[in-house]
């Protein structure tokens, strides 16, 4: 039987219909990445052609120049509070969630609405729940008698303002922690009440070892998408027109932001490209750490790697 | 340590009241924001400033919408959106279902290896390729066009290769060589019995490109640049640059225009949310 299914597959036309995907990765990933590697390498402004200046461009960017450490700093405050925030959320509302009630469906789909829509109405949207005297946040803060703060105009108040924009999006995640909740077979609970375990010990050794590749992926895949965060400073921190984004102060500059700015506003493809590279190796750096502590708290039954 | 296996029934219904009550106000945090959307695109100028809130309009402004739609040329941009879209889905189908199929049903040298690399493109940032890609359209005279936006599109899609590869794997192998058996083509395999029972994953995959055509924005921001030619998500950004560097901002028409963006969104949420719930989990099961 396994004999005859080999003789079966053994087939070159596998290469044909493989073909789209091996094209494309040569076209869409492999060629730009070494023109991407040379081109960072090269003075550039998409007009003139390109001039070698070897390592010019790493060393302003490592040492120059005092935008790329604003939007370093802009990106990990931003990482290291939507994060773990969006974490905890998403696991909470999983584990609501995660209770044989009536109507549970309805409130999955109101946490999980959010997280699919479409990031630029949402942005504007939110700009408006952070407008200072008659937006919806400060105008509920008044309610309690709290002056709320100028959120998207403030300095200081900028970076907080986006990371509870990005709460609000935690569904996916959420939909990801109560698959694995649901996944958990009943007979562990059942052994841990006859051993008369209590709540919070089972939590902590059933639910958490059962769902942490749920959680670890989770980890990941936000974190990474965090380090790019883009589309809501683009939309949102615009003060006066174009060129102006990652106001105030540049306080919502954030790291792929400025690589915009840099390749499509001042066409300074060279430079940008090196600037990608540096975030390229930041994730690389960050996603090898998460995938080395891993080792330490994500339990993988046997076989359940499938 | 008491409450093994009998709980006393008050504490029971205590608890389920505490749960009822966390998930009504917590819905109703995610909801607000919505709400206060809707609301807003209802009332006149005045009627967004006053103080207090009416959430309820005393006169629903439906004129808004109409105001939104002619600021911005709406239909043309409803009409390109959807093209794209279109595009992105026909070519995502047939690129990823044949690369899946080649991956699932045929043995061949390096095929592992092959796939691993499909999967390891999934984790390169996008800003490494972006502008490379975006020098190579502009010399292929693409720039400003809708061809950068689609025809990536059909050179397969790493996850959609790999959702479809695992759903392809279910399937038995006992089909195909009974077809085989009646003299079929591999092509035809593919065609009459590995996708009509593929459907349920296919489907999973038409949601999803579609919302990723639809919501797409960086794209659009770096290769189109004439008027006529923006997409949805692109006129809304550029309603909200108008709007915003004109004096006191009009946020009633920045809401209805934001509603009528998020329409289609939530139309196809709506319809396809297993697809959704699925498509989310196949990611996520994989750890």
């Amino acid at each position: 039987m396994p004999n005859r299914q080999s003789r079966l597959l053994r087939d070159w036309q596998g290469y044909l219909y493989i073909s789209p995907w091996f094209i494309g990765f040569i076209v869409f990933a492999l060629g730009p990445i070494l023109l991407s590697v040379f081109m960072s390498f090269t003075r550039w402004s998409l007009l003139s052609t390109p001039q070698w200046i070897g390592l010019d461009n790493y060393s302003e960017i490592l040492l120059h120049d005092p935008l790329v450490g604003k939007s370093l700093w802009n990106t990990a405050y931003y990482v290291l509070f939507s994060v773990p925030l969006g974490i905890v959320l998403s696991l909470a509302l999983a584990l609501l969630l995660n209770q044989k009630l009536r109507g549970m469906s309805i409130f999955r789909t109101l946490f999980f609405l959010p997280s699919v829509t479409n990031l630029v109405a949402v942005s504007i949207l939110w700009m408006w729940v952070f407008n200072p005297e008659f937006g919806l946040l400060n105008r509920v803060l008044a309610l309690v008698g709290v002056a709320g703060p100028l959120w998207l105009q403030s300095e200081t108040w900028s970076k907080p303002a986006l990371i509870l924009m990005s709460l609000w999006g935690v569904g996916g995640g959420m939909i990801i922690m109560l698959a694995a909740l649901q996944g958990i077979p009943a007979e562990l609970y059942e052994a841990a009440d006859l051993d008369g375990a209590r709540k919070w010990r089972k939590f902590l050794h059933i639910t958490v070892p059962m769902i942490s590749p749920a959680l670890f992926f989770n980890l990941i895949m936000n974190m990474i998408g965090s380090f790019q965060v883009f589309t809501q400073a683009f939309v949102m921190t615009a003060s006066s027109g174009q060129g102006s984004e990652g106001a105030p102060n540049n306080s919502t500059l954030f790291f792929v932001l400025y690589l915009y700015k840099k390749a499509f506003q001042q066409f300074k493809m060279g430079y940008a490209s090196a600037l990608a590279w540096i975030l390229f190796l930041i994730i690389l750096i960050f996603t090898l750490i998460q995938f080395r502590l891993s080792r330490k708290w994500v339990y993988y039954e046997a076989g359940g790697r499938s | 340590m008491n409450r093994s296996r009998r709980t006393p029934p008050l504490f029971v219904s205590l608890r389920l009241g505490l749960s009822y009550l966390l998930l009504v106000s917590l819905s109703l945090v995610f909801l607000t924001p919505i709400l206060w959307m809707i609301s807003s695109s209802l009332h006149s100028l005045e009627g967004v400033f006053a103080v207090p809130f009416r959430w309820i309009p005393e006169k629903l402004h439906w004129e808004n919408y109409r105001d939104a739609m002619t600021l911005i040329p709406f239909g043309r941009y409803l009409l390109n959106t959807t093209v794209i879209a279109f595009a992105v889905i026909v070519g995502t189908v047939f690129s990823s279902t044949l690369v899946a199929y080649g991956f699932s049903r045929f043995r061949f040298w390096g095929r592992d290896k092959l796939f691993a690399l499909c999967i390891a493109t999934m984790m390169l940032p996008g800003q490494v390729t972006m502008i490379p890609l975006y020098v190579f359209f502009a010399r292929l005279g693409w720039v400003d066009t809708f061809l950068p936006l689609i025809v990536p599109a059909f050179f397969g899609s790493p996850f959609y290769i790999f959702l479809l590869r695992q759903f392809f794997l279910s399937i038995p192998y006992e089909y195909d060589e009974a077809a085989l058996l009646d003299g079929a083509s591999r092509f035809r395999i593919y065609w009459q019995i590995i996708l009509p029972l593929a459907r349920p994953a296919i489907a999973t995959v038409v949601v999803f490109s579609f919302m990723g055509a639809w919501n797409d924005f960086f794209n659009p921001l770096i290769y189109i640049n004439s008027f006529e030619k923006a997409t949805l998500t692109l006129g809304l950004n550029s309603l909200k640059a108008q709007i915003i560097g004109s004096g006191q901002t009009q946020w009633h028409i920045l809401m209805a225009a934001s509603v009528l963006v998020l329409i289609p969104n939530l139309i196809v949420f709506f319809l396809a949310q297993r697809h959704f719930i699925k498509g989310i989990n196949v990611g996520g099961l994989r750890g």
